[in-house]
């Protein structure tokens, strides 16, 4: 008899990665919606504890990258992947792989601010109770607040922890969204415009927030603003209609980008 | 502004008055129906509730009982002659039986209940209430219709004359019917009452809740959120919808030709009248419960994905929850439905006269709307206050179910 255990791998079990090797890499990436290809032989490297931002035009397949990482792909019945994405050396599409595993160690925070609609206290809670990680409450209780610090809204909502989620403001929600996501520890947060239905002040709240998590996590935001872009990531990815362009140091990317599109798009001429 | 468009300007003001008036007519028209529907009812259902009964005096002979065998024939005896005390010039047969006729014949159990609650049997005298039976109750109530000549009549001039007689010494009095509220159905209309049905109907009721209800919500979770949309989910939902348009009856036989006669399960049982009414709620369960699982934001949905909850604790974390009050709405529906059904009933047999209060789910019962439909087939006159009073006893249950649909919805409703 086998035992399913063991057939489970865990991505981040055992820390394969050697120095400058990406945490994550790409190959040869295609996606199809249906018959409809979103994306063209994607190619790229994302560094452990770095930034990096993919930013194009609408609709040049950022995100549907992005979702590729943490296999939310999966739940879009049309969708079909080619290519390797391998996390920690370990090729994440593997029939061995446990999509829930993966998921849980890898954070995503969404364009639109999504709280459930429960309490602030069981917002954070949910994903540590799902995996099992704590027995004692005072435990999770420590991992809420730790969490909400971490997130900046520790002093916003520490008298309210009982109320629902979705009566803070929608930068709070937000910053509620990225704890909920950092209580499970994950080793990579993906951002989906995480800043696009926020106000100039909220979006700076949450820039500030991911300089601070950068420390701790690899992230990988996509952002329709150039000036985020360039405020928070190292590494920059331009994409457009569904195949990557350029990569590099963001730096490079802003200042003096090799190719001509992705000059036109940073410079705001299209895009 | 030229001329044109101020004319389409007064054109568009005035159409969207006018629809105002029209919304506000046919609610206007809902109602009117409504409130003529419940209170012609009421005003109908009135007589049923009360029963008019004279004092009696009763005089217990001594040692009559021993003989266990002629008990009921017995007491029986002993009404007719505290009865035929009232009248001493009545002599012959006939005369005695119809004045005996006048009341109930269900006044010997009422003794015999007396008697065993009391428990005093020795030669004593006392005085019982006696219910009349239905032709001299709708005397009192209503007072014989002048335009029948007293062949036509159900009462002849005799037995008016006692009636009359007896309300002369203030020992006729009308109270409230116990009867109606805690008997069965019974061929005697001031003995018959609605409990037989209520507690058939809860039986049958509390059966199709139990089966519909899970399997209505799986079967919707299933198709909604697991199933891979092929050719034969498309073909099962298809199907599902018709089974909604199906008339009732179908059931009935259904029912009839699969669970009595295939399955051998007892004729006219709530537990067969419930098997019957969930195949009906079956697709109103499953259709309200993939709407309002379909409501629930998918963001929900992915933040509880990217989490890394598997699939079933999305539906029983978040979705379930989520869709609770649209779910128990539609159910509630569904078994308002079933509760006022009765076309099914009749072809699996709880259309039976019964008269026994059913103690199980396996006990022959009927429900109430085949109740209603028992007593609006009685010739007896009474049966109409009666038909109307279950009636009302129906439209007040289903005002206590949507009562707790809407408080359950309440309860559970979600801010998002």
């Amino acid at each position: 008899m086998v035992n399913t255990k063991d057939q489970i791998i865990n991505v981040f079990d055992e820390q394969k990665i050697r120095k400058n090797e990406a945490l994550i890499s790409c190959s040869g990436v295609n996606v199809f919606y249906s018959d409809k290809q979103a994306l063209f032989d994607v190619n790229l490297d994302i560094k452990e504890k770095e930034v990096t931002s993919l930013i194009g035009p609408s609709g040049c397949g950022k995100s549907t990258f992005l979702r590729c990482i943490n296999r939310m792909n999966d739940v879009i019945e049309t969708c079909s992947i080619e290519g390797l994405i391998k996390i920690n050396g370990q090729d994440i599409y593997d029939p061995k792989i446990d999509v829930v595993e993966l998921r849980a160690k890898i954070g995503m925070v969404f364009q639109k601010p999504n709280p459930f609609p429960k309490s602030v206290y069981e917002n954070v809670a949910y994903g540590p109770r799902l995996h099992g990680m704590f027995i004692n409450k005072s435990d999770m209780d420590k991992k809420v607040e730790e969490s909400l610090v971490r997130a900046g809204l520790w002093n916003e909502v520490k008298d309210r922890l009982q109320e629902p989620g979705t009566s803070l403001s929608g930068g709070q929600q937000q910053r509620l969204c990225i704890a909920r996501a950092i209580a499970v520890d994950p080793e990579i947060i993906l951002m989906d415009e995480p800043c696009s239905s926020l106000d100039p002040i909220a979006t700076a709240k949450i820039e500030e927030l991911i300089d601070e998590l950068k420390v701790n996590y690899t992230i990988t935001i996509v952002t329709h603003s150039m000036q985020q872009a360039a405020r928070v990531s190292q590494k920059t990815a331009f994409f457009h209609l569904g195949h990557l362009i350029e990569v590099g140091e963001t730096e490079n990317i802003f200042r003096n980008p090799i190719n001509k599109q992705t000059e036109a798009y940073v410079t705001g001429r299209y895009g | 502004m030229n001329s044109r468009q101020k004319k389409l300007t007064l054109k568009r003001r005035f159409a969207e008055k006018r629809f105002r008036y029209y919304g506000l007519a046919s609610l206007f028209l809902a109602t009117t129906m409504l409130f003529i529907i419940i209170f012609s009812m009421m005003y109908r259902a009135v007589p049923a509730f009360t029963n008019y009964g004279m004092n009696l005096e009763i005089n217990l002979p001594i040692s009559e009982s021993e003989d266990s065998d002629s008990q009921d024939l017995n007491y029986r005896r002993i009404i007719n002659k505290s009865i035929l005390s009232l009248a001493p010039d009545c002599m012959d047969r006939s005369c005695k039986r119809d004045l005996v006729r006048l009341f109930s014949s269900g006044a010997s159990y009422d003794l015999r209940e007396y008697i065993e609650k009391n428990s005093s049997y020795t030669n004593e005298t006392f005085s019982l209430f006696i219910l009349f039976s239905d032709d001299a109750d709708l005397f009192y109530k209503f007072g014989i219709d002048e335009d029948l000549t007293e062949e036509e009549r159900r009462l002849d001039d005799r037995e008016v004359r006692w009636l009359q007689q007896f309300q002369k010494t203030g020992k006729v009095e009308s109270r409230i019917s116990k009867n109606m509220f805690l008997n069965g159905d019974s061929r005697e209309p001031e003995i018959a009452g609605v409990l037989g049905a209520v507690i058939g109907s809860l039986y049958t009721i509390l059966i199709t809740l139990l089966i519909s209800f899970p399997i209505g919500v799986f079967t919707a979770i299933y198709l909604e959120n697991f199933a891979v949309k092929s050719r034969i989910t498309d073909f099962i939902e298809v199907n599902i919808n018709n089974l909604a348009a199906v008339p009732s009856i179908i059931f009935g036989l259904l029912g009839l030709a699969l669970f009595i006669n295939f399955f051998g399960m007892p004729r006219s049982a709530p537990l067969v009248g419930g098997c019957v009414l969930s195949l009906m709620t079956l697709p109103t369960i499953i259709i309200s419960t993939r709407a309002s699982l379909q409501a629930v934001p998918p963001s929900i949905r992915e933040a509880a994905l990217a989490m890394g909850a598997s699939e079933m604790q999305v539906v029983f974390h978040h979705l379930l929850p989520a869709s609770l009050p649209g779910i128990l709405t539609g159910t509630i529906i569904g078994l308002a439905r079933a509760f006022g059904e009765s076309a099914p009933l009749l072809l699996i047999g709880m259309v039976a006269f019964i008269v026994d209060i059913p103690g199980s789910i396996t006990d022959p019962a009927t429900a109430l709307p085949v109740q209603v439909y028992i007593w609006a087939d009685s010739p007896e006159r009474a049966f109409v206050a009666k038909t109307s009073a279950a009636t009302l006893v129906l439209i007040l249950l289903l005002v206590i179910i949507n009562l707790a649909a809407v408080i359950m919805r309440k309860r559970y409703e979600l801010k998002w």
